[in-house]
Formats: C-alpha cells, sequence, structure tokens
C-alpha cells in the first residue's frame, strides 16, 4: 500500500516525524533522489568535497505560534540547522534562510523574528550567508515559514552515524524532555495553566565539541525533536540493526511538563525537543563524556536511560516504573500538529 | 490500606507486593476480562501484562466508544462533513477510523472543514465565532462524555446557538455488560469494571449484573497499583468461589455516583437501542436527543442516519471487543492493518485493543 492516504492524498500525519513520514520518505524521496549520501537518512549529509568532509543539512520551520516562551520560529530555524550539523558530527559554519511570508504578516513581528535568528546564529558562531524571500497572497502561507540549510565541517577522525551502534553502548539523555513541544501546544491552544514551561530551544554545537573533546567512543548523535525521544530511539535502533532499553525511572520529565501531559493525554516520550541530544556511546567513555556534558549549561542534567542490547533488534523496550516491560514504538501518525 | 500521593500508586514496592499476592493465589487459569480500552492501554504501559503469570488471561471488552462506533455512524460522520457550510467538530480519537469509503482526516485533506477539539464546549464557541456556518459536534462517548456533551446542548439553546447541533452516537455501558453476560458465548471469570464510567454511573449501576450473572466484578482505577489492586481482588473473589462487586477506585467513585452529572445526561438524552460495531444492536444501550431538544439533533437537522453497511472483510473487531479474540489471532493484524493503514477502528482508537498491543507488545 502507498504512503497516500488511501485516496491518494497526503495528510498531516505525513509530517509528524513518526512512521509515515517515515515512509513517505523512503517510497516517494529516496527513489526520486537515489543516491548513497541520502540513503543513509542521518539528520545530515556527510559529503566528501575537496578533500574535506561537509556536513550539509536543511530543515523547514511552519510552527504556529511564531512566539512562545522560550523562543520564536526565528530560533528553531537557526538552532535546529545548527544540531543537525553537530548531531552529524560537523562544526556548524554557514546556514542560508529562505522565507515565505503571508501578505499582510506584520513588519514588525518579521524584524523580531530575524533579531532572533540573528541572536541565535551568534549564539551558535554561525553566520547566515545567503537567502531567499518570497511573499505570499493571503490565504496561501501561515504567517511565515522559514527554510534554513547549512553546512558545516567534520573534523578528521570524528565519525557518527545512526547506523552505528552497538551492543553495550550507553544511551545518554542531556536534560529533561517535551519541554518545547508542551509550550508550543499550551501556547497555541490557549490552555489557561499556570505552568512555568519554556521551549527549550537551543545551539547544541558547543556541547557536542565538549563530548569530542573527551572521548573518542561516540557512536550515535541525534537531536530528538519531531517524534520525540520514543522516535528517535526507534529509528537508531532500525538503523544500526540493534535493540535498545530504556529505564522509565531515568527520564528527566519537569513536573510542570508531566503535569500538562497527563492532563492532555499527552507522551511526553513522543513530543518535541529542541535543545536537547541522545548519545549511543561506548561504555569505556560513559563517564568522560557524562562528565563533559554535565560542564555546559545544557547538559547540567545529562543521564545514562538506558543502554544497546543486541537482543529484540530494531525494537526498543521500556522498563516500566514498577519493574515490568513494554514496547516503546515508534509515533506513527501525528500527535501534536505543528509544533516546529 | 490507604495510599494518599499518587506517587505511591506508582511505587516498585508497592506494585511488588500486590503483584506477589497475585502470583500467590493465581493457582490456576483465570479469564479476566477489562472492560475498558484505558485499562487495556494502562495495563500494557504500566508493564503489569509483562509481570503477571500466565494463568491470569486479561481479555478485552467492548468499552472503547470509537472501537464500538458503528461502521455507519462513521459514514454518516463523513458525510456531514461533506455538506455545504458545515464544520465539523471532533474528539481527536475519531480522525483516522476509516469508513467504508473514506474517513474524517481523509475528508479534511480533500476540503472538508474538520476540527479537532479538546473539549465539546469548544465546538460552541465554533459556532458562535462562525455564525453562517454549522456546526455538529460528533458525540461519541459513554457515560463519562455524555454528561457534557448534554450541557453544551442546553448551553447551545440558552445562548440561541441555532447553528449548532450534536450527532449523537454515544453508548451506555451496563446494557452492553448484560447482553455480553447474557449471550454466553464468552466464558469470563471476572470483570474489570471501568473507571470513569463509574465515576458517573457509580457502583450501583452494576448491582443487578453481578446478581443475575454470579462473577466478581471490581471497579478499578488507573495507575499500576489501582490496577493490581483490582486484580488482587477479583483473584481472591475467584478463588474462593464468591461473586460480589467492589470498588477498588473508592477515591473517585461512589456507590451512587455523579447525581448532577446523571441528572444533566437525562435532561438531554434518553435510552435507545443501539448498534454496536461487531456485536449488533443491543436495547437501550444507546443514547437519543430528546425531542424538546430536536433542533440540537444533528441526525434531525440535516436528515443524515447511519446506515447499514458491511464491515471490513477479515476485519475481528467485533470478536476482539467481546473477547473472543486476541488481535494477534486476526488475520489481518500487523501485516494488513496497522495504525498507518487501519483496517478497523481498534487499531487506530487510543484505547483500541488492536493499537494497544500493537504499539506495547507487536508479536503474540
Amino acid at each position: 500500500m502507498s504512503a497516500a492516504g488511501k485516496d491518494g492524498r497526503i495528510l498531516l500525519d505525513h509530517g509528524s516525524g513518526g512512521a509515515m513520514s517515515h515512509r513517505l520518505v523512503v517510497e516517494a524521496m529516496l527513489p526520486a533522489f537515489d543516491n548513497e549520501a541520502l540513503a543513509q537518512l542521518d539528520d545530515g549529509a556527510v559529503l566528501e568535497v575537496a578533500g574535506a568532509r561537509l556536513a550539509f543539512s536543511t530543515d523547514t520551520y511552519v510552527v504556529d505560534p511564531v512566539f512562545f516562551p522560550g523562543g520564536s520560529i526565528g530560533d528553531l530555524a537557526v538552532n535546529g540547522t545548527v544540531n543537525d550539523l553537530a548531531m552529524c558530527g560537523a562544526v556548524p559554519r554557514y546556514l542560508s534562510a529562505g522565507m515565505i511570508i503571508e501578505e499582510g504578516f506584520e513588519r514588525r513581528d518579521l524584524e523580531r523574528i530575524l533579531g532572533d535568528m540573528a541572536r541565535a546564529a551568534r549564539r551558535a558562531g554561525v553566520q547566515v550567508v545567503t537567502g531567499d524571500t518570497k511573499v505570499v497572497p493571503r490565504g496561501a502561507a501561515d504567517g511565515i515559514f522559514i527554510n534554513t540549510a547549512g553546512i558545516g565541517v567534520v573534523p578528521p577522525g570524528i565519525r557518527v552515524s545512526g547506523h552505528r551502534a552497538r551492543p553495550g553502548d550507553d544511551v545518554i539523555l542531556s536534560g529533561s524532555i517535551a519541554d518545547h513541544g508542551v509550550t508550543v501546544l499550551v501556547r497555541r491552544e490557549g490552555l489557561e495553566f499556570d505552568a512555568d514551561v519554556r521551549s527549550d530551544s537551543a545551539p547544541l554545537n558547543h556541547l557536542v565539541a565538549r563530548m569530542f573533546a573527551a572521548a573518542a567512543g561516540i557512536h550515535v548523535l541525534r537531536d530528538p525533536t519531531r517524534g520525540g525521544v520514543a522516535t528517535t530511539l526507534n529509528e537508531i535502533a532500525g538503523q544500526s540493526g540493534v535493540g535498545i532499553e530504556i529505564d522509565e525511572e531515568r527520564i528527566p520529565v519537569r513536573p510542570a511538563v508531566a503535569g500538562i501531559c497527563e492532563l492532555l493525554g499527552v507522551d511526553p516520550l513522543y513530543v518535541a525537543n529542541e535543545g536537547k541530544l541522545l548519545a549511543c556511546v561506548d561504555p569505556a567513555d560513559t563517564d568522560a563524556v557524562l562528565a563533559a556534558m554535565r560542564g555546559d549549561a545544557l547538559g547540567e542534567a545529562s543521564v545514562v536511560i538506558g543502554r544497546v542490547t543486541a537482543a529484540h533488534a530494531g525494537r526498543v523496550e521500556l522498563r516500566t516504573r514498577i519493574g515490568g516491560r513494554r514496547l516503546l514504538d515508534m509515533l506513527s501518525g501525528e500527535q501534536l500538529p505543528r509544533i516546529c | 490500606m490507604t495510599i494518599k500521593y499518587l506517587e505511591e500508586y506508582r511505587s516498585r514496592e508497592i506494585a511488588g507486593g500486590l503483584m506477589a499476592r497475585i502470583r500467590q493465589i493465581a493457582v490456576r487459569p483465570v479469564r479476566i476480562m477489562e472492560v475498558c480500552g484505558t485499562h487495556t492501554v494502562a495495563l500494557f504501559r504500566s508493564g503489569i501484562r509483562s509481570m503477571l503469570p500466565d494463568t491470569v488471561d486479561l481479555l478485552s471488552g467492548p468499552g472503547c466508544p470509537v472501537c464500538v462506533t458503528d461502521q455507519g455512524e462513521i459514514d454518516a460522520f463523513v458525510a456531514l462533513a461533506r455538506e455545504p457550510d458545515v464544520i465539523v467538530a471532533t474528539f481527536g480519537d475519531l480522525m483516522r477510523v476509516p469508513g467504508s469509503g473514506s474517513s474524517l482526516q481523509q475528508a479534511r485533506a480533500a476540503g472538508s472543514d474538520v476540527r479537532v477539539v479538546y473539549s465539546a464546549f469548544d465546538a460552541l464557541d465554533i459556532a458562535r465565532r462562525n455564525p453562517s456556518r454549522r456546526v455538529v459536534f460528533l458525540g461519541v462517548g459513554f457515560e463519562t462524555t455524555a454528561p457534557t456533551i448534554a450541557a453544551t446542548i442546553v448551553t447551545a439553546r440558552k445562548r440561541g446557538l441555532e447553528n449548532f447541533s450534536v450527532f449523537c452516537a454515544h453508548k451506555r455501558v451496563p446494557p452492553a455488560l448484560k447482553a455480553l453476560l447474557s449471550s454466553g458465548q464468552v466464558r469470563i471469570d471476572g470483570l474489570l469494571l471501568p473507571g470513569h464510567v463509574s465515576v458517573i454511573i457509580g457502583v450501583d449501576a452494576y448491582r443487578d449484573l453481578v446478581r443475575r450473572h454470579a462473577r466478581p466484578c471490581v471497579v478499578a482505577g488507573f495507575e499500576a497499583v489501582d490496577l493490581l489492586q483490582a486484580l488482587v481482588l477479583l483473584l481472591e473473589q475467584i478463588g474462593d468461589g464468591r461473586a460480589r462487586l467492589a470498588n477498588a477506585y473508592p477515591r473517585a467513585v461512589t456507590d451512587g455516583g455523579n447525581p448532577k452529572a446523571l441528572e444533566m445526561m437525562a435532561e438531554v438524552f434518553r435510552p435507545a437501542d443501539a448498534r454496536w460495531r461487531g456485536i449488533g444492536v443491543i436495547a437501550d444501550s444507546g443514547l437519543e436527543i430528546r425531542e424538546r431538544f430536536a433542533a440540537f439533533d444533528a441526525a434531525r437537522v440535516f436528515g443524515i442516519t447511519a446506515r447499514r453497511v458491511p464491515e471490513p472483510a477479515g476485519c475481528a473487531c467485533g470478536e476482539i471487543l467481546t473477547g473472543g479474540r486476541k488481535p494477534p489471532q486476526c488475520g489481518l493484524y500487523a501485516t494488513v492493518c496497522t495504525p498507518a493503514d487501519p483496517v478497523g477502528p481498534c487499531m487506530v482508537s487510543s484505547e483500541g485493543t488492536c493499537a494497544a498491543y500493537y504499539r506495547y507488545h507487536r508479536s503474540p
């Protein structure tokens, strides 16, 4: 059965970052473009160009609302692509920014977003060196859509990929989950929570640099954006042909975020994060990597949440709080629309 | 033992103690029906299912309101969405349920105005803000949701929101349980009764059932310790040959239920025969909107009713909903029928048995 809905249309589920998104890519995009770099399906492509290894990545931001506690679409647009490059082991250098703006969008909102992008770029140490701007008639886009593409340089000797997880690796998470997705959802739905929730949007490249300086045994880096930690772990398990076991009790969730998730019936493991990373690390290097991470503001709460195994290859299992087990599946379709 | 704080309901120690008790008393095979879809999910998610001894066989029941919504009703929802100037407002769960030709999600992709709401009152807001459009809320759910939907109809009348209506497909749990136990087709040693439905209808609503059918029944909550306590009570009764009604969720459920909610329901709705997917028509098991609220009854306003349509070939939802089969025993499970490509609603509802198996267990 094809990846389109039964009557051949694209559904919101195809953009969720879960199983249906994956299927669309595999069934439609891969055959169209047909090359080895793309077929890796990592966060970015690592390419040999004139003797150097470059990482190249792109992402499009359609978040609604554009402003929320902790950031804006501008922050996401820069940090998101910086992070995709960092997850390839690259030092991010240059970004492009393409914008599609709806007629009638407030000029001052645009300037605020651009200011956010500039600030985020400075913080990450990257430059926006080229771009494009289109304006479409009212109704043809929702406010503003931003695409950023980025290039970075992968230092010699660094090789990270979703395919490189090995049985015995420790799985490290850099901090609390679901902050971004819950913040956007609360803001968009106008939910009157007296809760302190903020997007965690942040550039992770400096944290990653610290990790590489501390140890060589970093096999996988991924930032769990759309689809959340659960989906990202499943992707890694699938790409590497390994099993992953996670301990529910070890996963950090801020109480305010946990409370809102319970109220709304949303599972934090499937909610997007914009300033967190997952790492699969050789167990001999775990202590050194954790120490390096905890020395960075963005990694203070870093913790080992599980391990890679040879058992149940391609599947992720959760050890529950009470000591039982269950499958931790990939997100199928849309859980939360338009959160990044 | 009084447990005060939520954390204690998730305590590994307390859960461990209860599980040890279960292993002690579950010496011979027993079959327990988890009536409620949310219990099915909770039993998987908490990991309880993976810890229970093999002697305890848990079967699903019909307590998933989306799952038991008849195919003809789904088609009626899609037809409503295609009516000119109509905005359909619905709980998210219904979006992906496949009808005979299309689903609400596909209808939306094809241009119909279908909106997911968290609360039925959001649908009233949509009606207020769109006076030139007709807003229809899809009323699916058991006694847990029916009182709120009743309240929206009362409010709509008070505010003169004439462009608002409800397509009422609500159902009632006790008549379905009665029909199930009377059919004699399912061998069940005890029942785990729904938590949220019981908050509304009260423990007393099941007394007749227990009297007539002599099976132990325990109302259960949703945390791990709640479920384990309820299972202990059930297994003890089964072991002793008793058949009593017990409330293992006393912090939320009372004997009399919620009188205000029941009054609200009775003001707007009255019992009617209803068709349950895979089961057929069960007397008095549904709700219909009373005459005096006819202006808010979408079926009357639009002249659209649910037709009898055949269910998809090979779909075993009906047997799964009545404890007759488990999802891995359906020929379509996880091969043809998956959450991304569901054949029946059990695979797509957040409380659906097949979806729960697929998500938390996958293989038999």
